[in-house]
């Protein structure tokens, strides 16, 4: 019955989506987190999805690869009185774009709300399909 | 007797069979919206039909098997060459899916699904009231 591979393709989906939405809060509490467990700045953190079979359909379904390390600079900024600055006052800043994480949180709604969606539809068009011929 | 109520329900039911399956691959087109190099694919449905009704599964992905030892491919093939399609705007990631496409395409899917069942439905009740005689 290939209509419940539906419910495993978004399903899956809407699990990608949350770990992203999780790395975006994660990211996004950390935006000033000038020193973390290892005393270096904190540093973003990407999710890679990656297209993976359905029990051998057509359709392919979406997992989470891994989770990756933003290889980008941090921001140094000038600020003396802080304890992490270095001799000449400036502080390592974590390399968290505010706004590229702001637009990952919208599109990762975004594709949640469409994934919710899909679910809902197949579930009508089963539940039709059990009341066939009545 | 049972052979001619199956032959006259077929062409419906494999339309449907069809339509769930087509359903599948576009809920797996939309969950990989944010996949890189994803190619979101679809098939022509009145080929797949045609064929369906035919008997003929060409073009179809299922690997032809020989010997024992080959592994076997999914084994509800749909009977028409899978296609990628041409996007209107391409992304910088590779990703062919264009939500807007995609959400219509399924859309019309569920649709075209429902009408589907309510064929079937009006084709048993024909039936029902040709048996009964009331």
């Amino acid at each position: 019955m290939s209509m419940f591979s539906v419910f495993n393709i978004a399903g899956g989906a809407l699990t990608a989506q949350g770990i992203r939405l999780n790395a975006v809060a994660s990211n996004l509490a950390n935006a000033d987190s000038v020193a973390g467990p290892d005393g270096k700045p904190y540093r973003a953190k990407q999710v890679v999805f990656e297209a993976t079979p359905v029990n051998g359909q057509a359709a392919q379904g979406v997992r989470v690869r891994q989770v990756v390390e933003d290889a980008s600079p941090g921001r140094r900024v000038y600020d003396p009185r802080n304890p992490a600055a270095d001799e000449k006052g400036y502080v390592m800043m974590p390399n968290v774009s505010v706004v590229d994480e702001m637009v990952n949180m919208i599109s990762a709604s975004r594709s949640y709300q469409t994934n919710a969606d899909v679910m809902n539809t197949a579930k009508q068009l089963l539940l039709r399909t059990l009341t066939l011929g009545q | 007797m049972v052979s001619k109520i199956d032959n006259a329900l077929s062409f419906q039911s494999q339309a449907l069979g069809l339509r769930a399956q087509r359903q599948q691959l576009l809920a797996g087109n939309i969950a990989n919206a944010d996949t890189p190099n994803y190619k979101a694919r679809d098939f022509d449905f009145s080929t797949a039909l045609k064929a369906a009704v035919a008997g003929r599964s060409n073009g179809s992905l299922a690997l032809h098997t020989s010997a024992a030892g080959h592994i076997r491919t999914s084994t509800d093939a749909i009977p028409a060459r899978l296609m990628y399609r041409v996007p209107t705007q391409s992304s910088a990631d590779g990703n062919t899916v264009e939500m807007d496409v995609e959400r219509a395409q399924f859309s019309e899917n569920a649709i075209h699904y429902e009408a589907g069942l309510t064929f079937i439905t009006h084709q048993i009740r024909t039936m029902m009231s040709a048996i009964q005689g009331q």
